[in-house]
């Protein structure tokens, strides 16, 4: 190569090395503010609301919904029609063994300190059921002398500091704008430190999608204006839904006239499920 | 996708979801396999950067250790995911909450600065290699060469300010990542068995005493099997290693438990019962008494003893053996005892664990003995013997 061909390429090398360090600076300032932004994120714990105009559902409004749900533990009947409604809605795996929703029953038998506590999937109520796909509560208990008796309704609490939200790397699992905790299932890598994160147990790894899975308020529902599954066909009125933002609905007033109370505040998750006729054992 | 849905028996009250195990033993190898990395670093920091001469024989097979078991490291968290074809999600759209999302980022600079500390410490043989050979190995040691023969005196001193400044930059690195591996359990606060704020620091000690043990079974295994004598004194310096940092690691782990006793809160009648029933073998018994204390006190004796010769090589090795052993044991505590321990704080759960299946017992040994197989194929590559090679600062 000739000397005034090499002047030429050494100077356009060092100009793209010049152009290289320029970028370099840019992209070390953008991750330093990225980094400092770590820490107001971190606090915040709730993820951004990605645009609405992409939403499914095109006369929805997120921003004037904060969704919120209400759980009567007096006017629970264990009949577990919500749970099967769930398996049903949401294409839940039909095993004894991964819940959306779930019922406890709470047993204080005569002469016993201790609480017995059991939900559907208990070996003795599979048995009574007959399948690991439809579930009953069995009549274990109708010898004995039963002090005390009810039953609880679990679900996702929706949290407003979601442990799981905070965990998830990949931010698969995400918040709402409307207060609802999902999973994006086509971005979800399947590595369950939500699951382990989740104090209240309410999510699973779904087998045959490899990924993470929880109860969603069946979003695909309450953004049409219809009510959840379970809600839609729990026949006694105990589980209630609605926006928060609205004064007079079901939730709202539910909260206004009821002393209510949520699971393990001392978690600082602050839960969007609201009890009323709970025990001091319900965790 | 292969089924992994195995009920776990159980006993009290514990939440429907929790009756399926979802982090098996694959998670307790991932910081098992992590700790290795980060305590054989140590040995080589000590060298380089602090000037422990006597550790001069194991100095560049720590090296080339802590990079073998470093590559591996992501195999254990890969056969678990659920989709891990997506892994790549966490690194390039990470999630800033996230622990495990910054994980990648660590992982992957400190496997960037091993592979190029380990570049400059193999420069002159690389180079001798790359002059010496016309075979194919010698095409691969020419581009290991990056085009630089240089390996005169004055070169050879700025490689070793590399090194240098590469081992001290590492130290927080290896130790950075496996304290952060910590921290991904004890910031869990769903579980009380995890949360604890002393975590990382037990997971970064015991990760130390598990990486030291290792490299004085692999010093004494590779004088063995190259027939050449074991440099007591440098087996001696393991051992004051493994003895001053055990020390720490008991303490440490005493605290946290004795602080989980005497905060004693919600659950923590389940814990107890835990700990004396289920986990009584598996935690007082073999990691603590013969994997941590009966090393400890032997260890104690020879050194209080002065024993030297034969003694002391069985001795070292059956310690560090022990060692690795107990630590083993610590994260299968940890992973696996925390999920036996019920978020309800009402029951326990028993984890089962299969033989086959790629989350099975001969899978995790497949995968904690895999990096041994990479390391023998390094050190025919980069043989790390002081006594035959020249390096940079030998």
């Amino acid at each position: 190569m000739k000397k005034e061909d090499t002047k030429p390429t050494l100077e356009a090398r060092r100009a793209f090395l010049a152009k290289l360090a320029g970028a370099a600076t840019c992209a070390g300032a953008v991750v330093g503010a990225a980094t400092l932004g770590v820490v107001p994120a971190a606090s915040a714990k709730t993820e951004a609301p990605s645009d609405g105009a992409s939403f499914p559902t095109k006369d929805y409004d997120w921003t004037k919904h904060q969704w919120g749900f209400g759980v009567d533990a007096t006017k629970c009947i264990g009949c577990l029609r919500c749970v099967e409604a769930c398996k049903t809605e949401n294409d839940v795996p039909l095993n004894a063994h991964q819940f959306r929703t779930w019922v406890e029953r709470y047993v204080h038998l005569e002469g016993e300190e201790q609480v017995r506590i059991d939900s559907q999937q208990d070996p003795v109520n599979i048995e009574a059921s007959g399948s690991e796909k439809t579930f009953r509560f069995a009549n274990r208990y109708k010898d004995a002398k039963v002090d005390k008796a009810f039953f609880v309704p679990k679900l996702c609490n929706h949290c407003t500091h979601p442990a799981c939200v905070q965990v998830c790397p990949t931010g698969a699992t995400y918040k709402t704008e409307d207060g609802v905790v999902l999973v994006d299932e086509t971005y979800c890598i399947g590595c369950r430190y939500c699951v382990q994160a989740c104090p209240y147990g309410a999510r699973f790894l779904n087998e045959e999608k490899g990924v993470a899975d929880k109860c969603t308020w069946c979003y695909h529902r309450i953004t049409k204006g219809l009510q959840p599954a379970c809600v839609e066909v729990c026949p006694v009125g105990a589980r209630v839904f609605g926006n928060l933002k609205d004064k007079q609905s079901p939730v709202s007033l539910f909260i206004r006239n009821n002393r209510v109370q949520v699971l393990k505040a001392e978690m600082g998750n602050a839960p969007n499920v609201f009890y009323v006729g709970i025990d001091k054992e319900v965790n | 996708m292969e089924s992994i849905i195995h009920f776990s028996p159980y006993t009290g009250w514990v939440y429907p979801n929790e009756t399926v195990f979802e982090w098996s033993i694959l998670i307790a190898v991932y910081p098992y396999i992590t700790g290795l990395v980060a305590g054989a670093f140590t040995v080589s920091s000590l060298y380089q950067v602090f000037g422990f001469e006597r550790l001069k024989p194991v100095a560049h097979i720590a090296l080339l250790t802590s990079l073998s078991f470093m590559i591996f490291v992501p195999t254990p968290l890969l056969l678990h995911l659920g989709h891990p074809e997506r892994a790549f999600n966490a690194t390039i759209t990470p999630h800033l909450t996230s622990a495990m999302a910054m994980f990648g980022f660590f992982a992957s600079f400190y496997v960037a600065l091993l592979i190029v500390e380990g570049w400059f410490a193999n420069r002159p043989y690389i180079v001798e290699q790359a002059q010496k050979r016309t075979d194919l190995l010698g095409k691969f040691y020419r581009l290991l060469t990056l085009g630089s023969y240089d390996v005169s005196e004055h070169a050879l001193r700025y490689d070793k300010k590399w090194i240098f400044a590469l081992a001290v930059i590492g130290i927080p690195g290896a130790h950075g990542l496996h304290g952060y591996v910590g921290f991904m359990y004890g910031s869990v606060k769903a579980r009380e068995w995890w949360s604890s704020d002393l975590m990382a620091v037990i997971f970064l000690f015991s990760a130390i005493i598990s990486g030291v043990s290792l490299l004085a079974v692999l010093y004494v295994a590779t004088c063995k099997m190259r027939k050449i004598p074991v440099d007591l004194a440098c087996l001696k310096g393991l051992a004051y290693t493994i003895w001053a940092f055990i020390m720490v690691a008991l303490l440490l782990e005493g605290l946290e438990f004795a602080n989980m006793v005497y905060k004693n809160r919600e659950g923590m009648d389940m814990i107890m019962q835990y700990v004396t029933g289920p986990l009584l073998v598996p935690y007082f018994i073999l990691q603590f008494a013969i994997g941590a204390i009966t090393p400890f006190l032997w260890l104690s004796y020879m050194i209080w003893r002065g024993t030297t010769g034969k003694a002391l090589i069985v001795g070292v090795t059956v310690c560090a053996c022990l060692v690795l052993f107990s630590v083993f044991m610590m994260r299968w505590n940890v992973v696996i005892g925390g999920q036996e321990i019920s978020k309800t704080g009402k029951g326990l759960l028993s984890y089962h664990l299969p033989l086959w299946g790629k989350e099975g017992a001969l899978m995790a040994i497949l995968l904690t003995t895999a990096p041994l197989g990479l390391l023998y194929v390094l050190t025919r590559l980069f043989p790390p013997w002081s006594d035959t090679a020249t390096h940079a600062h030998s």
